[in-house]
């Protein structure tokens, strides 16, 4: 393998239901400012059948895009899309391979990379190119968040990253931008259906786990009452994330355990956690304190909380929810207009 | 069925110390567990043995005193224990760890390999499939739900909303996710087996058909630049004085100031 060969900053998007996924629209930002730095392109790699509004990936930055079109690739399965992308990196030789940190990327990605036979660094969550060597420098946490490590991958291409979706920002759309597809063709076997897919459930009740949510709305014993858990679930809804809870909580019954936060229950480190009527015990604190922006809400001024959120409030949260509730759908109605 | 589990000895509590050399993480002297994930694997395993009649080993890499998880998952069920240690193997990021778990693999019969879906000290997720990608097997990840059908399984694949149900064929690899089952515990029966009657086998580099060059830290694509422990939090802006609407407004403006809404 010659390293000089290698060129380009490619990005796997990630579709559902012939829709784009918003974790590929944020690495396509990135994309762009590892692209600039290398003095290269930003190539977005589409994989499935019909996919609505490809063109939008130029508009958030892809200079060209590689599209496998075919219904056999309409719904993810880890064989034939693994096949699709050796093929690129083989005929395309990208210098750097960005994935979302999902279901489908922490699959494929892994399975890609020992293919090819090169490095793979999960669940990044800061991704630069290094002014004097030129280095891919892959920052992720590890250890639950307690230690950061900055990767490189020296010898091997392409440079692989997952990296956390919410993390990266979307950049400005531009619709004046010329769009480039070329369409990849790859022949899909029955030998490469190494599984078969009786049926697939589209849920959003049955939540994977509070550890991949980007938005986690926790209630403990300062809820009240299991009722009251009902306006969380609200706000959870409008934030797009999902509810947790304190030990205390859990401990009354009035939640699950599998939605607990801290040293005995989940580590968790979303991009929001609300604190609402949590007081901030040491084991909990230590279950969250790696969020990326925390929000308390407390009618005790002096709950330990406080010094761990980003931004408290006192006051009765059961007022200040609906409140918020509301003002969120006015920002969102602003936001659409 | 041959089942072999991949479990993972990891660190129990938050204490953590690096090598100011390697950058790789020094685990002498903390308390360790079985890995949530693996340990989940493990009971998945235990259960079809139970079921269906199975034949379960479990395989670890790590030191030396990876035999005490070893033992922890005889006592469990299990019916044979693999210890792979060799200092060839320290500094292996996932790549090089797959390769040598794959590399113990292909010496044993299996028709399922399960691992768990990701360690609690790492977090990749990614040697379950690096292995079944060098043993040339289907892999599964993100399992919830394991059911034997005649020379197959059924299995529950989560996705963030929703699950795929999957048909395989075996050979393959299953990553198993924690809330799949709460594991058994030791009984004292078990516990007795595990140290008197059973055995913990160890296999070091010389009785695998791999070079020490594609292991290790020398076989690993990924180096560790640096690590660094993050900052001590301080505490944020605390607002005493606002009604209900007034903090509302306020928790949203500064959630649009960092791009969270």
């Amino acid at each position: 393998m010659k390293k000089e060969d290698y060129s380009g900053v490619f990005v796997f998007i990630e579709q559902k239901d012939q829709k784009i996924q918003n974790v590929s629209v944020e690495l396509l930002g990135k994309a762009q400012e590892l692209a600039k730095d290398l003095g290269q392109e930003v190539t977005a790699v589409l994989v499935g059948h019909d996919v609505e509004h490809v063109e939008r990936l130029g508009h958030y930055g892809a200079d060209n895009i590689l599209y496998a079109n075919q219904k056999d690739l309409d719904v993810y399965m880890t064989e034939p899309y693994t096949k699709v992308l050796t093929e690129v990196i083989n005929n395309k030789k990208p210098e750097i391979f960005l994935f979302g940190a999902t279901a489908i990327g922490r699959d494929l990605a892994p399975r890609l990379a020992g293919r090819v036979f090169t490095g793979l660094t999960a669940d990044c969550t800061s991704l630069e190119i290094s002014a004097e060597t030129k280095d891919f420098l892959m920052t992720r946490p590890a250890f639950g968040g307690n230690i950061m490590a900055t990767i490189i991958c020296p010898d091997h291409r392409p440079q692989m990253a997952t990296v956390r979706p919410g993390v990266m920002k979307k950049s400005e759309i531009d619709t004046t931008k010329d769009i480039k597809i070329e369409s990849i063709d790859v022949q899909i076997n029955q030998e490469d259906m190494t599984y078969e897919i009786l049926e697939v459930v589209n849920e959003k009740t049955e939540k994977m786990d509070i550890q991949e949510a980007h938005v986690l709305i926790s209630g403990g014993r300062g809820v009240g009452n299991p009722e009251n858990f009902g306006k969380l679930d609200d706000l959870a809804h409008e934030l797009g994330g999902i509810v947790s809870s304190s030990r205390a909580a859990v401990d009354v019954g009035w939640m699950p355990k599998e939605v607990q936060v801290g040293q005995t229950g989940k580590t968790v480190r979303p991009n929001l956690y609300i604190a609402c009527g949590i007081s901030g015990a040491i084991q909990h604190l230590a279950g969250m304190e790696e969020s990326d922006f925390i929000v308390a809400i407390n009618k005790d001024e002096t709950a330990p909380i406080f010094e761990t959120a980003d931004l408290g409030v006192v006051g009765d949260l059961n007022k200040i929810i609906p409140a918020l509730i509301e003002e969120l759908k006015v920002a969102k109605e602003v936001k659409n207009q | 069925m041959k089942i072999v589990v991949c479990i993972k000895q990891v660190p129990d509590t938050n204490e953590v110390r690096l090598d100011p050399i390697t950058g790789t993480l020094i685990r002498d002297g903390v308390p360790s567990i079985i890995n949530p994930d693996d340990k989940s694997g493990l009971e998945a395993a235990l259960v079809l043995k139970d079921k269906h009649g199975a034949h379960v080993t479990v395989l670890t890499m790590g030191p030396p005193q990876a035999d005490l998880a070893l033992r922890e998952a005889l006592a469990m069920g299990a019916d044979e224990a693999i210890l792979l240690t060799d200092r060839a193997f320290a500094g292996a990021d996932t790549w090089a760890t797959s390769l040598t778990l794959a590399k113990a693999l292909e010496k044993m019969e299996y028709d399922l390999i399960v691992t768990g879906r990701q360690a609690i000290d790492g977090d990749t997720a990614q040697v379950g499939p690096e292995i079944a990608e060098h043993l040339k097997i289907p892999h599964i990840s993100y399992a919830k739900d394991i059911q034997k059908e005649d020379d197959g399984l059924i299995i529950k694949r989560m996705f963030e909303e929703g699950y795929h149900l999957i048909r395989v064929k075996m050979p393959c690899l299953i990553t198993a996710l924690s809330e799949m089952n709460s594991p058994r515990y030791m009984n004292v029966a078990g516990v007795f087996d595990a140290y008197r009657e059973k055995e913990v086998k160890i296999l070091s580099i010389a009785d695998l058909n791999i070079d020490k060059d594609e292991i290790g830290l020398k076989g690993s694509p990924t180096k560790v630049k640096k690590s660094f422990t993050k900052g001590a939090k301080t505490a944020g802006k605390l607002y005493k004085d606002l009604d209900e609407k007034e903090a509302a407004k306020m928790i949203v403006e500064k959630l649009q100031e960092k791009f969270i809404i």
